[in-house]
């Protein structure tokens, strides 16, 4: 039982100071409950909400568990207040069959921490050339395909790809970017990219897929998510695709909505990542395009490297940033504190709207739904320091930022799994 | 040295020279005094100055060069200094040994300066921020190559008295260049107005956020210019087809004989080379009374003895 916090539950149109009861691993009751509980949380001053859920991380497992594992990367994301994670299948080997879906559920059920789900890769060996097996992947569990790391290049595999997953209702995610446009390209091609002598990537490389995609959608009737997006152009391809009633949704990151190609003047390659920081106009885009409603997941795209890989030359250093142990914080910075969104906007955009997406019958604290439920203080001031991240990696920018908003319980299933202090 | 002398209250503080984006006029203008009082040392019989005596320098040069690493390693010789040559050839994506630990082995060896090419933009920065030694850069992917804007600038400072108010145009593969990034930080800043001249497709991005102007016709700057910078092309930085053939390049941005006749008659012609000849520019324009070409080379070597005197001054007072 969790008692006297502010309930925020999207979902149910739920914002007031309640109670939530949690029988079974299931929630039995929200509301002002007089029954007696086996254990009870004080959550008075706190914001208690569906368990948070990011539908973009990499865990690096299998293939380079020496960046992060599927316990590591659990571990920092359920001290991060999220109970479900979704991984992506760029990992080595790609997740392009069932086994390695199982494979995935297996680790994270073993790691005991949030619930582990993975998307499929669309394409065998994110080759983009010949389909991977969606069916059997959905069947194991594979909550939407991708072949994210990389865009999918062929128009034509990208229709077929789109036609054939309308058969089991799932989604189908693209990393936008077109190769011929982005090129060797290493951040945001610009006045930045010119002055530091860099390859740019033009904002023409996510907006000419995006747009390709869209036109694509319009012919097969599937569900098609734009990840990471990161330009003004793309939020108004959205917004067009959204006023068309088109099936298209979006996601976005902390790090599009907080910094800028002139992070990179200094050469930190904790500032490289896919797609690359843009400019202010970009993230004022962004900004309101969440305003407006445009967007309907903010997703970390936790993507730890080891440190030896980023002390490298900016030009050949690996893209990424980890950001599941910062992600609450920053988002009550960029959108919260700013007043683009309320606590229930911000949490709409981290437990129900996702869950839709991905197709999971979470994020909302309705009657019978599994016990995951995240439990936040709104007003508790940290400094960010990634030397405490549970993440194996820690190529994180945000060393030594100042943030508002931290998660005190994390509970899965009914099962607390992380407390504040712990 | 005269001119040491009126600059007596200016203090260099730069124990590195990364780029010139990041120095003021007064600064330039004082390695540029600098290397004036060490341009003689080349014209005396014994060409030596015991300047870095007991000082290692390390070129360290992982794309190829000859004039520039063999004037800083002339360079670094007048001054007296040791000189321990380092060339490796880079891969774009780092195996083996990295930048950092070539580097820090080096330290390891007791080194002073280290003189450092690489393909990649940033890499002098990136070596600054991690070993204790000085950092000179010497042309880092297409960033920044401040000896060689210093050269030039000084060049045309010896030849036209100052740069305040003179044109000066950069044509060819603006985007590609770091000799032109360097330039015009170094040009605009000492006052020049500086004109950036090449096919769109050769401009880098956002190009008018640049304190220049821009044109895509030769033909229409060439007679309005005081100095003109040939830049190479540079056939192993092009991606794709930035343009059709060589010989619509040519026919477009080459300095002919037929062009210099319209341009002044005092222009000076300046290329950083090596020249393809016959491309950017004819034989006879290379060669003519205009170009200064070799005066550049020869300025390069004061250049350079003055960059390495003023850092190793900079990292002395540090410690």
């Amino acid at each position: 039982m969790i008692k006297n916090g502010r309930v925020i539950d999207p979902a149910n149109g739920l914002d007031k100071k309640c109670d939530v009861l949690i029988v079974d691993e299931k929630i039995a009751d929200v509301g002002e409950i007089e029954k007696k509980a086996e254990k009870v949380i004080d959550a008075t001053g706190k914001i208690v909400t569906p368990g948070l859920i990011d539908m973009h991380v990499h865990f690096r497992e299998p293939g380079d568990e020496e960046e992060e594992t599927i316990a590591s990367g659990s571990a920092a994301a359920v001290a991060a207040g999220f109970t479900s994670v979704v991984c992506m299948p760029n990992t080595n080997p790609t997740i392009d069959n069932e086994t390695d879906v199982e494979y995935i559920h297996r680790k994270g059920r073993k790691a005991r921490k949030t619930h582990v789900y993975t998307m499929g890769a669309i394409t065998k060996q994110l080759q983009g050339v010949e389909l991977a097996e969606m069916g059997f992947m959905a069947e194991a569990g594979a909550v939407g395909f991708t072949d994210d790391g990389n865009g999918l290049q062929d128009p034509a595999v990208m229709l077929r790809a789109l036609k054939y997953a309308a058969m089991f209702d799932v989604v189908i995610a693209q990393h936008c970017q077109d190769n011929s446009f982005a090129g060797n390209g290493v951040m945001n091609a610009g006045y930045y990219s010119t002055i530091l002598g860099l390859p740019g990537i033009s904002t023409l490389a996510e907006e000419a897929m995006l747009w390709r995609d869209i036109q694509l959608v319009k012919k097969a009737n599937v569900r098609y998510h734009a990840q990471h997006i990161s330009t003004a152009g793309s939020v108004e391809l959205i917004r067009a695709a959204k006023k068309a009633s088109l099936p298209v949704t979006c996601e976005v990151t902390p790090h599009h909505l907080l910094l800028t190609d002139q992070c990179c003047a200094e050469y930190d390659t904790n500032y490289k990542v896919n797609p690359p920081l843009r400019s202010a106009e970009d993230i004022d885009a962004l900004k309101q395009a969440i305003a407006d409603g445009l967007v309907d997941a903010l997703v970390t795209d936790h993507a730890p490297h080891l440190q030896s890989e980023k002390e490298l030359e900016f030009l050949a250093a690996p893209f990424g940033i980890v950001g599941l142990e910062c992600a609450l914080g920053l988002y009550v910075k960029a959108l919260v504190e700013p007043g683009i969104l309320s606590w229930p906007g911000l949490i709409s955009l981290m437990t129900e709207r996702p869950a839709k997406i991905i197709g999971v019958d979470k994020g909302t604290l309705g009657k019978g739904k599994q016990g995951d439920v995240t439990i936040i203080d709104p007003d508790a001031e940290y400094e960010i320091d990634v030397n405490k991240f549970r993440s194996k990696s820690k190529n994180c920018p945000y060393h030594g930022w100042k943030v508002t908003g931290r998660v005190e319980k994390t509970i899965v299933g009914g099962e607390i799994r992380f407390s504040a202090g712990d | 040295m005269a001119l040491m002398r009126k600059a007596k209250h200016f203090k260099w503080q730069h124990k590195h020279l990364l780029g010139l984006r990041e120095l003021n006029s007064e600064e330039i203008t004082y390695i540029l005094d600098t290397a004036k009082g060490f341009e003689q040392i080349s014209t005396r019989s014994v060409k030596k100055a015991p300047t870095l005596r007991g000082k290692v320098v390390v070129n360290l040069f992982f794309e190829d060069s000859t004039r520039t690493r063999n004037s800083f390693t002339l360079a670094a010789s007048r001054l007296s200094a040791d000189v321990i040559e380092f060339t490796k050839k880079a891969s774009a994506v780092s195996k083996g040994e990295t930048l950092l630990d070539t580097a820090k082995n080096l330290e390891a060896m007791g080194i002073d300066i280290v003189v450092i090419r690489h393909s990649a933009g940033g890499a002098p920065k990136f070596l600054s921020r991690n070993i204790k030694a000085c950092v000179v850069n010497a042309g880092d992917g297409y960033c920044e190559h401040p000896t060689q804007a210093l050269l030039d600038v000084y060049t045309i400072r010896k030849l036209k008295g100052t740069l305040e108010g003179l044109k000066i145009a950069i044509v060819g593969d603006i985007a590609h260049s770091r000799v032109a990034r360097s330039d015009l930080w170094a040009m605009s800043k000492l006052g020049a107005d500086v004109i950036l001249v090449g096919p769109p497709t050769l401009m880098p991005a956002e190009v008018g956020r640049l304190p220049v102007d821009v044109s895509y016709s030769l033909d229409e700057v060439i007679e309005k210019v005081d100095v003109i910078n040939m830049l190479r092309i540079q056939f192993e930085r092009l991606g794709g087809n930035p343009f059709p053939s060589v010989r619509e390049y040519s026919h477009y941005f080459g300095l002919t004989v037929e062009r210099m006749k319209r341009a002044k008659s005092d222009i000076m012609v300046m290329h950083p080379g090596p020249i393809n000849r016959g491309l950017e520019m004819e034989s006879e324009v290379a060669d003519g009374e205009n170009s200064v070409i070799l005066d550049q080379v020869k300025n390069g070597l004061a250049v350079r003895m003055a960059v390495m005197f003023l850092v190793n001054q900079a990292a002395a007072q540090k410690i």
